[in-house]
């Protein structure tokens, strides 16, 4: 398997009038992880995004030698569908990956015939975790991933990146919480602010 | 191909399955609706209604064209459904080239079968209807590109619904003129002009409503 990289370098972003960050550049190989951090309204999200491709930069590139995923705080399944039916659609896009079985992974199994509509947050946000990456992309970017998860299910989700980034995956966390990950690196956003 | 039938599948079943997007039903009910409302206002008049009556069919499709735009689109860019297709790869023209299809599909053979009843209403003489429907035929596709194109581009805009109605109408006047100038003349011209707009609002949509919709996500 041809090892993930990414490269990205000297990224500045600017949202509306004001200037987020500038001079941001860091890489990452196959097997590691970043945490993002800084306050409210750095960029965290916005960083993402550019490193999604969904963001155009003001200056600076993103070089990446994989695909990517992204886990944000939407829920791209249809509301008024079951959620086993809601997800057949990712299935024939995705070529397969949201199976029982895959449902049974991020416990959803039993939610399989609830309409979407009804589920609660922490049950959205593991029914978003399995729609993001069920690929297995080279790159998993991950925009505050512990919101709304009880205990348990952030835990779960921890060791599921450690195993992920094992296998030589990428990821990176926005998020200003702790999240638990083996050789996780840390980026404050406020050291690029300008 | 596998991409393209699976958002196809999606978009009809929300279309016709009475799903969020309001479904076939509305518009043309609306279309009926329309189409009965002009005799109760301009008089029984048999001769004046059947004069009137194809320009009456073509203003009632071009006001239900209206109706379904504000569910067109934006849904899917609330909910990440764009954001996940992109990083998938998905490029948004296909996306909204499949969603032309399934908004045609779910508003041109439905609105003109309802001709036929709006046309029974209003005393339209049997070419008169041959002419509207061909007219439809041609002209609808060009005013499901249009809606899909106001829809991309007002599709981060709080006021979106308002102004896609406001915006329909003048962009849709070409499709009017010709399609029911042709009952008028009744040549075959104005038919043929009338497709030769809906096919080139057909050709430019998925590449303006895929800028529209990448334009919405920086903004």
């Amino acid at each position: 398997m041809e090892p993930f990289s990414l490269s990205v370098k000297d990224l500045a972003c600017r949202r509306g009038d004001r200037l987020l960050f500038r001079g941001l550049s860091f890489e990452l190989k196959g097997g590691e992880a970043l945490q993002i951090v800084g306050p409210n309204g750095t960029g965290k999200s916005s960083l993402l995004r550019i490193i999604a491709g969904l963001l155009r930069p003001l200056a600076g590139t993103v070089e990446m030698g994989c695909a990517v995923a992204l886990l944000d705080d939407k829920l791209a399944l249809d509301e008024h569908l079951p959620l086993g039916k809601a997800f057949e659609f990712w299935d024939r896009l995705d070529r397969g990956g949201y199976g029982p079985n895959n449902l049974g992974s991020r416990r959803l199994d039993t939610l399989a015939e609830v309409p979407v509509r009804f589920l609660s947050t922490g049950q959205r946000k593991r029914a978003a975790i399995l729609l993001s990456n069920s690929r297995m992309a080279g790159l998993w970017l991950l925009d505050e991933p512990l919101n709304g998860l009880d205990a348990k299910a952030a835990a779960d989700f921890q060791d599921y990146v450690g195993a992920y980034l094992a296998e030589g995956f990428m990821a990176i966390v926005a998020s200003h919480q702790p999240f638990a990950a083996p050789g996780l690196r840390q980026l404050d956003l406020a050291d690029y602010a300008p | 191909m596998r991409v393209v039938w699976a958002l196809l599948r999606r978009d009809l079943a929300q279309m016709f399955g009475g799903g969020r997007r309001g479904g076939a039903v509305l518009p043309v009910l609306f279309f009926v609706a329309t189409a009965m409302l002009f005799p109760f206002a301009v008089g029984p008049d048999p001769v004046l209604l059947a004069k009137a009556g194809g320009g009456i069919v073509w203003v009632a499709a071009l006001l239900a064209a209206i109706l379904p735009l504000d569910r067109l689109l934006a849904p899917d860019l609330e909910q990440g459904f764009f954001d996940q297709f992109a990083v998938r790869g998905i490029a948004e023209e296909a996306v909204v080239a499949v969603r032309l299809l399934a908004h045609w599909l779910s508003f041109g053979p439905p609105l003109m079968l309802a001709a036929l009843p709006a046309a029974a209403l209003l005393g339209l003489h049997a070419d008169t209807l041959r002419t509207v429907e061909w007219g439809l035929l041609a002209g609808t596709p060009g005013l499901a590109a249009i809606g899909l194109m106001i829809a991309a581009l007002t599709v981060s805009l709080r006021a979106g619904a308002a102004l896609a109605g406001l915006l329909l109408i003048p962009l849709a006047v070409p499709l009017l003129i010709f399609g029911a100038g042709a009952l008028s003349t009744g040549g075959a011209s104005g038919l043929a002009l009338t497709a030769a707009i809906s096919l080139l609002l057909c050709a430019i949509a998925p590449f303006a409503g895929g800028a529209a919709i990448r334009a919405a996500r920086e903004g």
